[in-house]
């Protein structure tokens, strides 16, 4: 391997013009844009002096646009076209929301990501995120005087490959240079760490809007290392707000809202959970635009009550983080909080029982994120001094593998592992003169391909015809320091090389990005829709086609009467992929890959009882 | 600055080839090391912008000696043992019953779904972990014989394979 040339410390970075970089936390609930001014971190303000801009986007019938606080007072007279916590549909389907019964939008189910059909035509939650981003570029630009070299835009630690894919795409849809995607916790370390000399190992604990992480680093001499994360990327002050939402329509006899009233409801909702943080009980009154009165009163016993499953669910992550760090609780130094949700007692007080100490809360948890991030970007485009040195080392958070014989997932880069990582594996044909072989990559800690994550699926053609078992097809995976994966493949054997280079095919190519620049967003949606039935009749091929192969090697794991459903659904699959209507092809395909779920298991049941009496290690 | 990157692992950290290592120097090294070669150090320089390849290495040689079973194989590797040999596919028989045993101890546990058992299975898996280290140890350092070394790696394998199948099951419990 080739000598890596470095630069001597100061030999370009010699004097030059600070550059202006900005730290972006966006969040679920609210956003904030930070930067390093005179080597202190600051937020910076709108007109009003406020720092921070409510996640919430309004598209108005005449085509404007209406963001942060603007955009709060259509809450209720427009719920439809006023979208808040966007971040929750980041890179996820429909079957991926939470509460989705309880939302006001018009929903499009499209592979990959869903869609909300608004009254300015349909909108993907990378454009309404990048609404959000673009005001905070505008902001930050007015605000220091010039075009931005760069920003650090953080994500949810727990954020899976879709989601940050999503998050990059919003970001350079609204015209930002990308120095990195950081991790919130990490963010919120480096902020606390940085402020307070810090050593030791520290967890961080994030309760925002919408999300949850759960991080443990280690601080030593100016390097944040961290060594487990874990979390759950649904999970946060809007669940709380849905549970005081549920409980005040079962107390109020009421008829069930209208989408102008449950908003409504859910504002109270939040505004009360606000207030209970401060006092012992707090009013649950008002009047509904159906002529109809709500008036409770909500007790702190009540609201505790109602949400401890939403507390005792936050340290299932902080259990695994731990385990997987090989900590237990006492080991931990100190408990940073971060996040607005944070301030509840009553989570407070499960957070200092758990570990045993009160947590840390002399940062503002609303600002911390933003404000490590700015750090970070500073340094990213240089501006540090040669005596600030600081280092992240962040991890992946959840296994990345690819599928194999029986749906199973074969890890290939374990979570936690440090970025930036490489790992490779080799696989080779099973059939006399295959020149073909595909991949299925998949993320997520679970067993079976089903449960996982999908993120891409590609095939490598072009590999010379030779003796089932002869060729050695060498799969790498790459994961750098954003936490963004790229997959490569080649045939290693024979002087002809047949290689493949694959991103995950729900992310944005550069030049569809410049295209929807371009093209004011106008067309984005039906390339888009166009690609999305391509993929879907391909994975269509794909899924039929292992079903054939799994059928015709294992058919008899299966009776008559359980065989005959998952033929039919076959020849449906068949006709639905020689359609045109993705949304239908999309319902078959899972119809059939949950019909077959069960033959599945009974697949790998044999293969690993084949292993047990072959005595084979690899399977034991 | 350069760092040499066609060293092997042990070299690039300036440690020496032994199985017994110092895991704070370990540690400090692989810090030092990233703190020259991470893309974040040169991300802001027109010419190496955020190159990869120094960090990637970097980790890859921490992850190899930051476990025992990996650094193990790696030394084994290093002395020229082929990767066929260090991981082939044989049990000694006398081992062989013992992983039956334990196998079926975690699927019990795991099937009735018994915290205590599986954490006082994590417990024992851990002393006779620590067990076959310190023999590891001497095989490797002590007494440098690699076939019996290469052996007791197999069963530090599966040992380590059986942890990760606790801990999945007591992940699995947490909720
Ligand atoms: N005093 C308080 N008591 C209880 N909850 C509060 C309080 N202040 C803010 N919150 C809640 O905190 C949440 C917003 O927190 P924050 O701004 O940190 O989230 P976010 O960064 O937008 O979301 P995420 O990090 O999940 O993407 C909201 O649910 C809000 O109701
Ligand atoms: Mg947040």
């Amino acid at each position: 391997m080739a000598l890596l040339q470095i630069a001597e410390p100061g030999q370009s970075a010699a004097p030059h013009k600070h550059r202006l970089a900005v730290g972006i936390d966006l969040g679920t609930t609210n956003s904030l844009v930070a930067t390093v001014r005179n080597g202190i971190a600051v937020c910076l303000t709108d007109g009003q002096g406020r720092s921070r801009m409510p996640s919430v986007v309004h598209y108005r019938e005449d085509g404007g646009i209406e963001l942060g606080f603007n955009a709060m007072s259509t809450h209720v007279s427009d719920p439809r076209n006023t979208i808040v916590s966007v971040k929750r549909f980041m890179g996820r389907g429909l079957a991926d929301v939470t509460h989705i019964e309880a939302m006001p939008y018009v929903f499009e189910e499209t592979p990959g990501m869903l869609r909300l059909r608004t009254v300015q035509g349909s909108k993907s939650p990378v454009e309404i995120s990048a609404e959000l981003l673009r005001a905070l570029r505008e902001r930050a630009e007015a605000s220091l005087g010039g075009e931005l070299t760069g920003a650090v835009v953080t994500v949810p630690a727990y954020f899976d490959d879709a989601q940050r894919q999503a998050t990059r795409d919003a970001a350079r849809l609204a015209g930002l240079h990308v120095l990195r995607l950081l991790n919130e916790p990490t963010a919120a370390a480096v902020a606390y760490g940085l402020d307070n000399a810090s050593e030791g190992v520290y967890a961080v604990f994030d309760l925002g809007g919408g999300t949850f992480d759960l991080s443990i680093l280690k601080l030593t001499r100016g390097v944040f290392e961290v060594l487990a994360t874990n979390g759950d990327t649904a999970l946060g002050g809007d669940d709380f707000d849905h549970r005081l939402y549920c409980w005040a329509l079962d107390h109020a006899r009421i008829a069930p809202p209208s989408a102008e009233d449950a908003r409504r409801l859910q504002m109270a909702a939040r505004a009360v959970k606000e207030l209970l943080t401060v006092s012992e009980e707090a009013p649950f009154r008002l009047r509904l635009g159906s002529g109809e009165e709500v008036d409770l009163t909500v007790t702190r016993a009540d609201f505790f009550g109602m949400t401890r499953p939403l507390v005792q669910k936050t340290l299932v992550p902080v259990k695994r983080a731990l385990r997987d760090a090989g900590l237990l609780p006492g080991d931990i130094k100190g408990v940073v909080m971060v996040g607005g949700a944070t301030r509840m007692p009553h989570v407070q007080r499960a957070v200092a029982e758990f570990f045993g100490q009160e947590p840390l809360t002399n940062l503002d948890p609303d600002k911390v994120v933003a404000l490590g991030a700015s750090m970070q970007a500073n340094a990213l485009v240089g501006n540090r001094r040669e005596d600030d040195h600081w280092l992240l080392l962040d991890v992946i958070p959840l296994s990345l593998g690819l599928e194999t014989m029986g749906g199973l997932s074969e890890k290939i880069i374990p979570r936690n592992a440090t970025l930036p990582v490489a790992r490779a594996q080799e696989f080779t044909t099973f059939k006399d003169g295959q020149t073909a072989m595909s991949f299925h990559v998949v993320q997520g800690e679970r067993e079976l391909v089903a449960d996982c994550r999908s993120l891409a699926r590609f095939e490598l053609r072009g590999i010379p015809p030779m003796a089932a078992g002869a060729a050695r097809v060498r799969v790498t995976f790459q994961v750098d320091a954003d936490g963004l994966l790229s997959v490569s493949a080649c045939e290693t054997s024979t002087g002809v090389e047949a290689s493949i280079h694959v991103k995950p095919s729900y992310g944005l190519t550069d030049d569809e990005i410049a295209g929807m620049l371009r093209s004011g967003l106008e067309h984005a949606s039906d390339d888009l829709a166009a690609r999305a039935l391509r993929e879907q009749q391909v994975e269509a091929e794909r899924l039929l086609e292992a079903c054939a192969q799994a059928l015709a090697t294992d058919g008899e794991l299966l009776g008559e009467a359980e065989r005959a459903p998952i033929d039919a659904l076959i020849a449906r699959l068949r006709q639905l992929a020689a359609r045109d209507d993705a949304a239908a092809l999309s319902a078959g395909i899972a119809a059939l890959t949950r019909a077959t779920e069960e033959f599945a298991a009974r697949r790998m049941n044999r293969t690993l009882r084949a292993a047990l009496t072959g005595h084979n290690i690899d399977e034991l | 600055m350069s760092v040499d990157l066609s060293l092997d692992f042990f070299s690039l950290f300036g440690l020496p080839y032994r199985f017994n290592l110092d895991e704070t120097a370990l540690d400090r090294a692989w810090h030092a090391l990233q703190t020259e070669v991470h893309p974040d150090r040169t991300a802001h320089l027109p010419n190496s912008r955020g190159a990869m390849a120094g960090a990637l290495r970097v980790n890859e040689a921490y992850a190899a000696l930051k476990k025992p079973v990996t650094r193990a194989q790696y030394l084994l590797e290093l002395t020229g043992m082929s990767l066929d040999a260090i991981n082939g596919n044989t049990v000694a028989p006398e081992y062989l019953m013992e992983q039956l045993e334990w196998r079926e101890a975690v699927e019990e546990a795991r099937r009735v779904n018994d915290v205590d058992a599986l954490e006082q299975l994590a417990l024992r898996l851990q002393i006779r972990t620590d067990g076959v280290i310190a023999q590891l140890a001497e095989e490797l350092d002590g007494q440098r014989d690699l076939e019996a070394a290469a052996d007791t790696v197999r069963r530090l394998m599966f040992l380590d394979k059986l942890r990760l199948g606790i801990d999945d099951a007591l992940a699995a419990l947490d909720n």
